[in-house]
């Protein structure tokens, strides 16, 4: 007999339903629901009372036409009638009405929240049912508010019916989950976890994902549920199947609580306990095992709810990454899926094995099945797997196949769905880079890449390339001839022209002595794509142009000719006619040398992250890529660096502006000066990072240099003043506050100098490795640099080698040793003396070092914390400031500046995950002042509260100021 | 979480839809079209899963989708339930093998479903998802123990119809007598209602 009783449903409903479908066209149907909505509004604005039944039709009737994609504007007032009705059925249709119309917005809320209230007090399992329903479905803070109290108290009644306890469970994860400030914990924590001993299964289920999600915010109040979990989960899975009865799912014992159950696990590290270890090991084994047994039932149910138990186990083997035989194990069961004829499966296993592949204990298993990921790239007929396949191939690269997986990518790259091009092409251009051993094989696979999908290469892929080029000296003959090649093409993307002209103008000169490429026809080549080009690349080749008159003097007068043609000096577009005029004033007016120092070969680039790297996080979201932790090992062992992070090469040189030009239109001939100057600063600024579209984590200024050579005319304002060598150039104070959450950078630079920062601090000493670089030609005399500072701080300077700095490049290193007496504000003073160009310079700049840089981090559990936070109560002692984000709110960089302050982020210690938590202890020779502070972001106001207690009221102080500053 | 349940048939028409968080009542629309557009262009040899949808929580949210004949069954799940963040494929799989149990269930409760079924039961079949899906999250998954649920609301509702209805549609039979318009029989598709002949007072 079926369930639902067809027969006697409501008639009208019924006949009104046909007459809808018997509409032949859209108008018909309109006409009959609009009919049908003024009947209904009749009769519910009528004097007559309508009876429940007639209530009960109308409603749904009106849920028949929202369904149908119409607005119901009415009718909310009498589904809330209903809700007071004592009979069931009009009941539940009220319910029903309004947790699929009423949003949570309603000002019917308060009447609705009566009826609640009368029905979870009637002791009635059915209409206590409903009501909880209804507060779950809605979920609205006003039903928080109202039920926070009541709902825990179901669950936990000892008379509570079992169904009830199961909807009071739900219920009060949906009311924590949209509304936990409202759910206060209590003494019914402790009795919640005891559900997981129930006799009734449905109800262990509810509270297990209850358990789940509230151990997640307070793991410490739940820790008895792992050993609880543990011991239900070894009965399921050693059960045979008939025990469970009803919850065995086609001869699987009770999957859906098995998943759950292993999900709360996954809160938790592994059990300390080796008793309750061991027992879960032989959980996780024997759901292995029975993953190779023959399946009981040929019927895909079974086997998907064996496989569904499977994955959640996986998935904590994976999550604990303790188990090296189980993490291989693991990885070979998926190997199994990987060819299995269930496309879902396949993409499952694709996605797990991307976990896997990351765990060092299985990187090495994953990647035995590289073969196997790549022809399911070349076969699978199903997007979704394909791009998973994308991804695993992306996680499973290592130095020892990257060469493989490049290849392969680039070749599945030609047929790939338009929708993933993009990310893919990032992938290729960041697992190319990262692995390259050999450069000239990095600049191939790059060039294909343009080649095969130019139009998917974003400009971070080509600034990257640039990068690299210029900061390896050994492939840029390889990469100009390279270009050159690939310039021949007849039809070639505007980004290689881009790459090719940027690549040629610097280096075309290690190419011209073949005379099949000969500076003349380097610049035909060039040239006859010119006007094919939008107007981005065409400025950008006349600064090609400009460089080619100073690498081959020979072919000035072609150049001049062109520059000098109407169709670029009179140019309708400002930009490119302003780059003609004055590139062709430049070649005009200026002699050979200042053309040689003007347009001078670019300097290498700063090591910075990666700005694909960025762009690919930016595309899938933070955390959404399987190695976040990779991302910071590949800082280590990126190819890029030419340059060491400060000092140990040529110091990042006088022409970094090159790289800052920020906007066509600041360049008018008036403002040059002006801006060139500013300009060097921004390029370090903290200022400008958060001002960097795209730049999520690090500075990534590369965008900047588009403008690459719009810059070149705008330098040579600002080396005028240096030609006279009369008066003291500008210095460029970058701001000390840089420092405070990071030990190493550039301090200081001007025309002639630039002194870089490294320093380390251990408790109350520290030492720091002050490098000056001279940045000009000529020899600095009497160089001497001088420490002034206070009592609080000792330092010593304990080497100094000679006494001039000579030619451009060179540099001086210099250590400083501190001690740290007590603690301290004022910061201590560089004073440097030299004689340039017969003029005594006198610079002074306050040395980095603040009172945060002797903080000891201390790792702290939740107790501990709010134990030393409440000691630490009185009032002077706590500092609190309330001041709206400078920079933006991107919690990454929160993370990362918390933890260059020098304090341990404490995880999991607060009850709001987004805010931050650190404790640390500070050093100093005469005391320790132990120090906790908590960071609450407000996201939609832009603001943050920072408090700090210490043990003294100045520390407090001072380190408040130091800290907010940094937001 | 499960965001929204949403069962269409092949040419995109609605014939369940029950969101779990508050859309305005266009945007639910556009999510209806939206999701029919990204499932139905699919093969059905093709996996279960999909990302690609937009207007529901953006990237971290997947459609769970089986056809069965005339219907799309479509769960839009968010990564919710999951601390890191990103979303889990296990909880994927297994909403999958819940919807199969949901499916059963309807199955079960109708004997063998069809779209009629839903369209002229469309109350009763949000009754049955109410026994399984509550705010978002499965409530049960024991066929059998949802089936007796049914039943007991099935009885209930029979003992209060046998009570009360009865003279409430009396009376309105009574005020419809003698109007030609209604239809004695009304044919549509396979099903027939017949209305049964009332005899005059």
């Amino acid at each position: 007999m079926p369930a639902v009783s067809k027969g006697d449903g409501m008639r009208g409903l019924a006949v009104f339903i046909s007459d809808i479908r018997n509409c032949k066209s859209k108008e018909a149907e309109i006409k009959r629901i609009n009919k049908e909505l003024a009947n209904i509004r009749s009769k519910f604005k009528g004097d007559k009372a309508l009876d429940g039944y007639s209530k009960k039709k109308y409603v749904c009737k009106l849920l028949f036409i929202f369904l149908l994609g119409h607005d119901i504007d009415f009718g909310h007032m009498e589904a809330v009638n209903l809700l007071s009705s004592n009979k069931y059925t009009e009941k539940q249709i009220g319910y029903l009405f309004i947790s699929v119309l009423v949003n949570s917005n309603s000002e019917l809320i308060r009447l609705i929240n009566n009826a609640i209230k009368n029905d979870l007090a009637s002791r009635n399992p059915t209409f206590m049912n409903l009501a909880l329903h209804c507060i779950a479905n809605v979920g609205s803070r006003e039903m928080a508010e109202a039920f926070a109290a009541d709902v825990p108290r179901i669950l936990v009644a000892g008379d509570t019916m079992d169904s009830v306890k199961q909807s009071a469970a739900l219920c009060l994860l949906r009311l924590n989950r949209t509304s936990p400030d409202l759910v206060p914990m209590g003494e019914w924590t402790s009795r919640v976890v005891h559900l997981l001993n129930d006799q009734h299964l449905g109800v262990v289920t509810a509270a297990t994902s209850l358990i789940t999600t509230l151990a997640q915010k307070n793991p410490d109040d739940f820790k008895t549920s792992v050993s609880l979990a543990v011991a239900r989960l070894s009965r399921i899975v050693t059960s045979v199947s008939i025990d469970l009865q009803d919850y065995t799912y086609y001869f699987v014992p009770a999957p859906w609580l098995s998943v759950k159950l292993l999900r709360l696990l996954q809160c938790y590290p592994p059990p300390e306990d080796a008793a309750i270890r061991s027992r879960l090991t032989e959980c996780l084994e024997a759901i292995l095992n029975k993953a190779q047994e023959p399946p009981k039932s040929k019927k895909v149910q079974h086997s998907n709810a064996k496989n569904a138990v499977l994955f959640e186990a996986i998935s904590l083997i994976i999550h604990h990454d303790s188990e090296p035989t189980l993490l291989v194990r693991a990885c070979n069961q998926l190997g199994q899926f990987l060819q299995h004829r269930e496309t879902n499966l396949r993409y499952l296993a694709l996605e797990s094995m991307c976990m896997l592949a990351s765990s060092e204990f299985s990187h090495e298993a994953v990647k035995t099945h590289m073969e196997t990921v790549i022809s399911a790239l070349k076969t699978e007929r199903d997007v979704s797997v394909r791009q998973r396949a994308v991804d695993l191939l992306y996680a499973m690269c290592d130095r020892s196949n990257a060469q493989q997986i490049v290849a392969e990518m680039l070749n599945y790259l030609e047929t790939a769905d338009y929708s993933i091009r993009e990310e893919i092409v990032l992938k290729v251009a960041i697992l190319a880079e990262k692995y390259a051993v050999d450069y000239s094989w990095y600049v191939d696979t790059i060039l294909n890449l343009i080649r095969i999908a130019g139009d998917y290469v974003s400009e971070e892929v080509w600034y990257r390339v640039i990068q690299i080029v210029i900061n390896r000296d050994d492939v840029q003959g390889y990469a100009a001839k390279t270009v050159f090649e690939a310039l021949q093409a007849p039809a070639c993307h505007e980004n290689l022209l881009k790459v090719g002209g940027y690549i040629l103008g610097e280096f075309g000169n290690l190419i011209a002595g073949d005379p099949r490429s000969s500076p003349l026809v380097q610049f035909n080549l060039l040239h006859s794509k010119f006007h094919l080009c939008s107007v981005p690349t065409r400025a950008l080749l006349l600064s090609t142009y400009i460089k080619f008159i100073n690498l081959f003097p020979e072919i000035k007068g072609t150049i001049q000719e062109v520059l000098r043609s109407d169709s670029q000096i009179r140019n309708s577009d400002v930009e490119l006619q302003q780059r003609a005029v004055e590139y062709l004033r430049l070649s005009c007016v200026a002699s050979t040398d200042i053309l040689a120092t003007v347009l001078e070969e670019m300097p290498p680039f700063p090591e910075r992250e990666s700005s694909i790297l960025a762009k690919l996080k930016k595309k899938k979201g933070p955390g959404a890529l399987p190695d976040v932790e990779e991302v910071r090992k590949e800082k280590n062992t990126s190819v890029n660096g030419g340059v060491e992070p400060l000092g140990a090469s040529a110091t990042p040189p006088s022409s970094t502006d090159l790289l800052s030009l920020s906007s066509p239109t600041s360049l008018t001939p008036a403002s040059t000066s002006s801006t060139a100057a500013s300009l060097l600063v921004d390029v370090f600024s903290e200022n400008h990072v958060p001002a960097a579209p795209g730049a999520p984590l690090g500075p990534v200024a590369d965008d900047n240099f588009s403008r690459w050579a719009s810059s070149v005319v705008s330098l040579c304002n600002v080396r005028k003043p240096l030609g006279g060598n009369c008066e003291s150039p500008p210095a460029h104070k970058l701001s000390p506050r840089r420092f405070v959450c990071k030990n190493n950078g550039v301090l200081f630079e001007n025309q002639l100098l630039q002194i870089g920062l490294k320093s380390e601090f251990r408790q109350n000493l520290g030492r720091m490795y002050v490098f000056y670089g001279n940045k000009t030609s000529t020899q600095f005399l009497n160089f001497s640099p001088s420490v002034i500072c206070q009592d609080a701080l000792k330092t010593h300077i304990l080497l100094q080698r000679g006494t001039a700095l000579c030619v451009r490049g060179a540099q001086l290193q210099q250590v400083l040793n501190i001690e740290c007496v007590s603690e301290f504000v004022e910061a201590p003073i560089l004073n440097i003396q030299f004689r340039y160009g017969g003029m005594l310079q006198n610079i002074a700049v306050k040395l980095p070092i603040t009172l945060n840089k002797f903080f000891q981090p201390t790792e702290m559990t939740s107790q501990d914390f709010f134990q030393r936070w409440k000691q630490l109560s009185a009032p002077q002692q706590e500092v609190q400031k309330i001041f709206k984000a400078k920079h933006s709110m991107d919690p990454e960089v929160t993370k990362a500046k918390i933890i260059g302050f020098g304090v341990a982020l404490l995880d999991r210690v607060d009850p709001n995950p987004s805010n931050f938590v650190g404790a640390g202890v500070i050093h100093t020779k005469m005391t320790q002042v132990g120090c906790l502070l908590r960071l609450e972001p407000n996201t939609q106001a832009q603001m943050y509260r920072l408090t700090l207690r210490t043990s003294r009221d100045t520390v407090s102080q001072r380190l408040c100021e130091l800290l907010s500053d940094q937001f | 979480m499960i965001k929204a349940i949403l069962i269409f048939n092949n040419h995109g028409k609605p014939r369940l839809i029950r969101f779990y968080q508050y859309f305005a009542e266009d945007m639910q629309q556009q999510i209806i079209r939206e999701t029919f557009h990204l499932v139905s262009k699919r093969d059905d040899n093709v996996c279960n899963f999909l990302e690609g949808g937009s207007l529901i929580g953006g990237s971290d949210y997947k459609l769970i989708y089986r056809h069965y004949a005339t219907l799309y069954f479509v769960f839009c799940v968010d990564s919710s339930e999951s601390e890191l963040g990103i979303l889990d494929l296990i909880q994927v799989s297994t909403i999958y093998i819940f919807m199969t149990v949901f499916v059963e269930t309807l199955d079960k409760c109708f004997e063998n479903v069809c779209e009629l079924d839903l369209i002229f039961h469309m109350d009763k079949v949000h009754y049955i998802l109410q026994e399984v899906v509550m705010g978002g999250m499965v409530l049960e998954t024991n066929m059998n123990e949802i089936v007796a649920q049914v039943e007991l609301q099935n009885r209930m509702e029979k003992s209060e119809g046998g009570l009360s209805a009865a003279p409430a549609r009396a009376v309105s039979a009574v005020k419809n007598m003698n109007l030609p318009e209604i239809p004695r029989n009304i044919n549509i598709g396979d099903i027939n209602i017949k209305v049964p002949n009332l005899s005059p007072f």
